[in-house]
């Protein structure tokens, strides 16, 4: 025979994975999302390839190559017409703005009273241009008078890039920590977005035995605890499923993508596990891969991902539990959904402060004390030290005592928080009528 | 005699307001014990604490002689005032999955539960939704799945709450049915009209205490108060003969049918003692109706509540 909690949890998984909004979510929400992407790429494509044509009135001596047509803008360039006819003309075509440079004794002179004329306010994108070509000339120009020839000049401008390396003289790459920062803090948005969505769906589920009156004849054979703990393992499981559905469709769209793009992963793998360190005699054999690629390749697979994902499942499975318990309890202190929202904006709050503090904090400096305090506070530490973990445990990453420590209080918060919801429950599934006030919720804890 | 439930000094506060105070309650096995109190006197509070949904704060409740445990759930079946069912899960696997929880094992819930349908009439329900029925067929599943695991002990809050004449009928000789098989039932409602005909033991509870129990007809005895119904077929003047009896007694109500020649009237006796009035009456005319009156379950409530508030 199964146990109460087995039937129960059953029941609340079939309940779930049987609705059809749910089946359609499954369905739709991949092809959502990769059509959202689609059109953001798209519309940001659109958005960006309108070519900004700017007119140029250049009475001076000056600047008269300099302004070639890039990326995002052309020049057309007016002579011998006077500046109010020049704005007239560019009003009248349509074009972006008018550059005048008036006569000028030099080109600091001429720079110096040069004047952008633009209908709107111009574009931050489109001035820093324009700045960098007169910044550029001038620079020149100024070293000039020190003696530097134009040729001299062109090495100096020559671009630098550091190279970076560790102490065990592993050839390292830009913004490896922000990519570090990024996949744990991946990992961070899928617990948030699972709490917010399956906590949720347990908070619906509870108002809906409330209000078809069933909850009594439930809890006449079995203990509200035992209720709460199988509608909240039961929607869990369903959203496992879903996810699970949504990661092997992803897997799918990803395998197609590389079939199309034609990237050679075999050979990007195979260059990254014969490469362990030395980057010295790989030139001879190397594929087209550039080197950068095969080091991102690298330092993505040096993420300690065992640790990643175990701590993972650990403060996904606690996280869960505990704001899944405030979702019950939230949903059986009230009687209907529109009486949620002042109960769950306090839940929600800790998710997004632990999101957006995590990205900036963590980003700029994995230890610091804002980064540290968020990833030992329970209810931010799922998300927070799972964007510090990928950087490994113990030196370089998080010290081994901050994780123990994490989990110690996280578990602390889980039994402290899910026996009061608990209680909170049992009173609430019983209570119709009037929405409770928060000093009710706090007197039904005694009950 | 045996008792299925035995209450001692049973009570339970939330927060300041008491539910129930030092509430001490015998229920005899094999009978229908009724639970009377207006709305919000305690009774559900009792009936949860028996079904371990909540817990008395000082008392204790002994079920079969042994204090209340998880194991006795399984021996009791619960209908609830605040009952319903999933809206959006078949019928079928509704009553199914409420049939497991309570600790039988699918195929013998299967089993009970087609005779069930078959013999309520309602076996092409099975595979609807509840959102499907009308509020009454939904009752009639409730009902069943209340008592497919054959509890020792039943427990209705409001059981014809929802139900049209003809089928409240049908689940009362259920009811009726259930216990000459030797169940015992506990009976909860504000409507003491539905009481007489069903309940032998009753319990008063008003504000939280009880305040009347015992058998419903030691208490009803106990509560004559030796006032007769007389029907008389009349030769003479009926006015005259009223006349008569208004100097040697109080007269309640009175009624002449000249057609008929039927004089009924109500009087209130002195004393139990019936004898000298019955030979004077059967002497002067035709005595065709010589009853006590007895007081119904709402008068003894409505009594029994008004002497209390006032006592205090």
């Amino acid at each position: 025979m199964a146990s109460k909690l087995q039937l129960i949890i059953k029941r609340e998984y079939l309940a779930k994975v049987r609705n059809k909004s749910f089946i359609v979510m499954t369905i739709l929400s991949p092809i959502l999302i990769v059509g959202m992407i689609v059109l953001i790429a798209y519309l940001t494509e659109v958005n960006d390839s309108e070519k900004r044509i700017v007119a140029v009135l250049n009475e001076s001596d000056f600047l008269h190559r300099e302004f070639a047509t890039s990326e995002n803008m052309s020049f057309v360039q007016f002579h011998d017409i006077s500046l109010e006819k020049a704005k007239d003309s560019t009003n009248n075509m349509g074009l972006y703005g008018l550059l005048h440079l008036p006569k000028g004794e030099n080109l600091e002179q001429a720079s110096k009273q040069a004047h952008l004329y633009t209908k709107d306010n111009p574009n931050t994108h489109i001035t820093q241009q324009l700045e960098g070509i007169f910044q550029k000339k001038l620079r020149q120009n100024r070293l000039g008078h020190l003696g530097v020839s134009a040729e001299q000049f062109s090495t100096i401008e020559k671009p630098f890039e550091l190279n970076l390396a560790t102490f065990e003289g592993e050839k390292s790459v830009k913004g490896i920590t922000e990519i570090k920062a990024f996949i744990g803090g991946g990992f961070g948005y899928a617990i948030m977005m699972f709490i917010i969505i399956y906590g949720t769906f347990v908070m619906r589920s509870v108002i809906e035995e409330k209000t078809s009156r069933i909850i009594e004849v439930i809890i006449s054979s079995v203990k509200p605890f035992q209720l709460m703990l199988g509608k909240i393992i039961g929607t869990s499981l369903a959203g496992i499923t879903q996810f699970v559905i949504w990661l092997i469709s992803a897997g799918i769209l990803l395998f197609m993508v590389v079939l199309i793009s034609g990237i050679d992963m075999t050979a990007l793998m195979a260059e990254v596990q014969n490469t362990p360190g030395a980057m010295g005699g790989m030139s001879q054999f190397s594929t087209p891969l550039s080197n950068d690629t095969i080091l991102y390749a690298r330092e993505i697979l040096n993420i300690p991902w065992v640790l990643l994902i175990t701590s993972f499942l650990l403060y996904f499975v606690l996280g869960y539990l505990i704001y899944s318990s405030i979702y019950a309890a939230i949903g059986a202190a009230v009687d209907n959904e529109t009486d949620t929202q002042q109960f769950v904006f306090p839940v929600i709050l800790p998710l997004m402060l632990a999101i957006y503090v995590g990205f900036f904090s963590v980003f700029s400096n994995p230890h610091g004390p804002i980064a540290v305090g968020f990833s030992l506070f329970p209810l931010t530490s799922p998300i927070v030290m799972l964007m510090r973990l990928p950087a490994g445990i113990g030196e370089g990453g998080v010290p081994l005592w901050q994780l123990l420590l994490s989990i110690a209080l996280l578990i602390g918060a889980f039994l402290a928080i899910v026996s009061l919801a608990a209680k909170i429950y049992r009173v609430g599934i019983l209570m119709y009528g009037k929405r409770p006030t928060y000093k009710e919720l706090v007197k039904w804890l005694r009950y | 005699m045996d008792h299925i439930l035995v209450a001692k000094d049973v009570s339970k506060s939330y927060g300041e307001h008491p539910a129930l105070s030092n509430i001490s309650l015998k229920i005899p096995e094999n009978c229908i014990y009724g639970l009377l109190g207006p709305n919000g006197a305690g009774k559900t509070t009792f009936i949860r604490i028996v079904n371990q949904i909540t817990y008395q704060d000082t008392g204790s409740v002994l079920f079969k002689g042994k204090p209340l445990a998880p194991e006795h759930i399984a021996q009791i079946g619960y209908l609830p005032e605040e009952r319903g069912l999933y809206k959006s899960m078949k019928v079928g696997d509704q009553a199914l999955y409420l049939a497991q929880l309570k600790g039988l094992s699918r195929n013998e819930a299967k089993k009970r539960l087609k005779y069930w349908f078959d013999r309520l009439d309602i076996g092409d329900w099975w595979g609807k939704k509840i959102q499907e029925l009308s509020k009454g067929m939904a009752q009639k599943i409730q009902f069943i799945v209340t008592i497919l695991h054959e509890p020792k002990l039943l427990i209705f809050d409001e059981p014809f709450s929802g139900f049209d004449p003809i089928n409240a009928n049908i689940i009362k000789d259920e009811i009726l049915q259930l216990k000459e098989k030797g169940t015992s039932i506990i009976f909860s409602t504000h409507r003491m009209e539905s009481v007489e005909e069903l309940c032998e033991y009753i319990a008063l509870i008003h504000k939280s205490e009880k305040i009347l129990d015992g058998k419903l007809s030691d208490i009803k005895k106990s509560y004559k108060n030796n006032i007769f119904n007389i029907g008389l077929e009349l030769d003479r003047n009926a006015d005259d003969f009223l006349k008569m009896i208004r100097d040697q007694f109080q007269v309640l109500d009175s009624q002449y049918d000249p057609m008929e020649k039927q004089l009924d009237f109500t009087i209130q006796l002195p004393s139990n003692n019936t004898t000298g009035i019955l030979s004077q009456l059967s002497q002067q005319a035709k005595v065709n109706r010589f009853e006590e009156t007895v007081p119904s379950a709402n008068d003894i409530f409505i009594q029994t509540v008004n002497k209390r508030d006032n006592g205090k």
